[in-house]
């Protein structure tokens, strides 16, 4: 009895995401992702930029793991290379798209009115082009340049629906008993936003920053696919699936690898989002009322 | 109920205008017309490249504001200028509309059919077999992407033929330039080609629609309403499609606006990986040779596409949800 009561919200969550296994499945494989992606490199004899000429189109052995490419490149190597670009840029824009997310969202719902029709206006703007479309167009803009710009781009045209959660939630807030003394007593706007909004929809922004990784990976895999987004010689896994394909049928280890590490992480990020959810927040649906 | 569709109608066309305006600044701005006169050999004179990117509206010396009213002048009028290598955007867009459009609404139909109904079996039977193989299946495709997806269906198919020893499924093209039947066989020779990358925008879609279906109907299952409705003597089905599906389906419509945009997208690449001349195909060489024009004609086009699927879901929200209606 008395120590069900001791137990504090964070210990509640962490207790009830674990109950999980999906989740837990989701946690260790992902960990388990990043482990290979960062440490797996140092444990191979190749580099990923390396060609061993000896080798050409082998496939998988003691060797060279994954196999080789057709002009000698080590497959373990380039996928390890591709999966650290791919997490990087997941987590990166999560974490880029959701800060938006969180001050458009939770500006608009606490100042209504005009402004928030003005946000909710460019949301709806943005919502309506595809944001594939978008990014596709202005690939020549950082073509030749640092991949960061490529980032900053899946940001800006990736946080309009979660803006528009926050800004629900940050609506019914702002008519709240702590809010309203907060604003009675004078505090400054700003300050009402970053220290009493937005830490009240914190479980919301975890959640949504976590799938965010997610669907960040795929669109970036998709843009690098088509040659819109990681440039060669850098590789993402998109480029690597894409130079697989064309010979997938025949040295399938090209092709396989590089896919089965992209789904397997997305997978993984998917079972941690919705395990967060459930235990943020056990009764609630799963946004269909939205 | 006029007036509401009136009003949403009109913020839709706004939205139209301001979605292809900006479509069309970005594609003027980001993509470069001239490198594709650049390193020829031998050069071309500055006077001809100046002209032909002058006749073509792709000229990056006269302001791109200019460009632009140029542009909306044609558009206003129904022509959406010239391709980068002379011929109409307009005849090119009719070539290339009801390729794409056959295969997002055929895509869009039954990714939305098979993945309400997927829904609302796995609801109705929580925690049974079916729901937790379906809810297994949907998390694994909606973590692969679409243009995995159709390679591996790609791939599928081609060993089925090799062991088939004949082409029972065609992964190339939208029909056979060679086929020379019409009629039944006509169809079934199309139907061959449609099969694959039919199924891979559906697929994603049979994922996404049921993981919310399975959720919607969840809530609506343990509702007062349904409970009435089984306790004025209704049987569960007649109760469920009567009073349960209805309002488990409302929240549904709004996403099936927006996943036209993910469908457009997925276009792109199943189109380019089985080889239709459709719109998806074309946005992506018009970007890759920075033909402006044609880039601005898709933009369009998505936006057209997505704005109208989106004012379809307003009406048929108003339609099944009086309190919509009554604002």
């Amino acid at each position: 009895m008395t120590e069900l009561a001791r137990l504090s919200r964070g210990q509640l969550v962490r207790r009830r995401f674990l109950r999980n296994r999906l989740a837990v499945f989701g946690l260790c494989n992902l960990v388990f992702m990043f482990f290979i992606a960062f440490i797996g490199p140092f444990l191979n004899k190749y580099k990923w930029d390396e060609l061993d000429f000896l080798n050409l189109l082998r496939p998988p052995s003691k060797e060279h793991w994954f196999g080789t490419t057709q002009i000698g490149g080590d497959v373990f190597a380039l996928t390890m290379r591709g999966l650290q670009k791919s997490l990087i840029i997941g987590l990166l824009v999560a974490l880029f798209s959701t800060g938006i997310a969180a001050m458009v969202g939770a500006f608009a719902g606490y100042l209504g009115g005009k402004i928030d029709k003005a946000m909710m206006w460019v949301v709806d703007l943005l919502l309506v082009l595809p944001a594939f479309l978008l990014i596709a167009v202005m690939s020549p803009l950082y073509r030749g340049k640092t991949w960061l710009i490529f980032v900053v781009l899946l940001a800006a045209f990736g946080w309009m629906i979660t803006s528009r959660i926050v800004r629900g939630m940050a609506m019914s807030l702002r008519e709240r008993d702590f809010i309203r003394a907060a604003r009675y007593m004078g505090v400054p706007t700003r300050t009402i936003v970053f220290r009493h909004l937005i830490p009240n929809v914190a479980s919301i922004l975890i959640i949504a920053a976590t799938l965010d990784v997610g669907g960040t990976i795929l669109s970036e895999t998709g843009l690098s696919y088509l040659g819109f987004g990681i440039q060669p010689p850098d590789v993402s896994l998109g480029s690597l699936i894409a130079d697989g394909t064309n010979s997938a049928l025949t040295y399938p280890w090209l092709f396989c690898f590089a896919g089965g590490a992209l789904v397997l992480t997305v997978l993984s990020v998917s079972f941690i989002g919705d395990g967060l959810r459930d235990a943020f927040d056990p009764g609630a649906s799963t946004g269909a009322n939205s | 109920m006029l007036n509401y569709i009136y009003k949403r109608f009109l913020n839709f066309l706004l939205l139209v205008v301001l979605a292809s305006t900006m479509g069309y600044f970005l594609a003027a701005i980001a993509l470069n017309p001239r490198s594709n006169y650049e390193g020829r050999n031998p050069p071309l004179p500055a006077s001809t490249v100046e002209k032909k990117l002058s006749d073509l509206n792709m000229n990056d010396k006269t302001p791109v504001v200019e460009r632009y009213f140029t542009w909306v002048g044609g558009v206003v009028k129904g022509d959406l200028g010239t391709t980068l290598n002379e011929k109409s955007v307009n005849s090119e867009i009719s070539r290339r509309i009801w390729v794409s459009l056959r295969l997002l609404l055929i895509g869009s139909i039954i990714g939305s059919v098979l993945g309400v109904v997927t829904g609302v079996v796995s609801a109705v039977r929580q925690y049974k077999p079916f729901d937790r193989y379906f809810s297994i299946a949907s998390y694994i495709f909606l973590s692969a992407p679409v243009f995995l997806i159709a390679l591996l269906l790609k791939f599928g198919a081609i060993n089925l033929n090799d062991k088939l020893g004949h082409t029972l499924i065609y992964t190339v093209g939208e029909y056979s330039p060679e086929f020379q039947g019409a009629g039944i066989s006509s169809l079934i020779n199309r139907i061959q080609h449609l099969v694959l990358p039919t199924l891979s925008i559906a697929l994603g879609g049979v994922a996404f629609y049921s993981r919310y279906q399975r959720n919607a109907m969840l809530d609506v299952l343990s509702s007062d309403h349904l409970r009435t409705a089984r306790a004025k003597g209704l049987t569960k089905r007649q109760a469920l499609f009567k009073h349960g599906l209805r309002v488990a389906i409302l929240p549904l419509t709004t996403f099936f606006a927006y996943s036209f945009g993910l469908l457009i997208t997925g276009a792109a690449f199943t189109e380019t990986i089985f080889g239709w001349n459709g719109m998806g195909q074309w946005f992506i060489t018009a970007v890759q040779a920075n033909d402006i024009n044609s880039t601005a004609a898709v933009i369009l086009f998505s936006s057209v596409l997505v704005l109208l699927s989106g004012f379809l879901a307003d009406v048929i929200t108003a339609a099944l949800d009086p309190r919509v209606r009554l604002r």
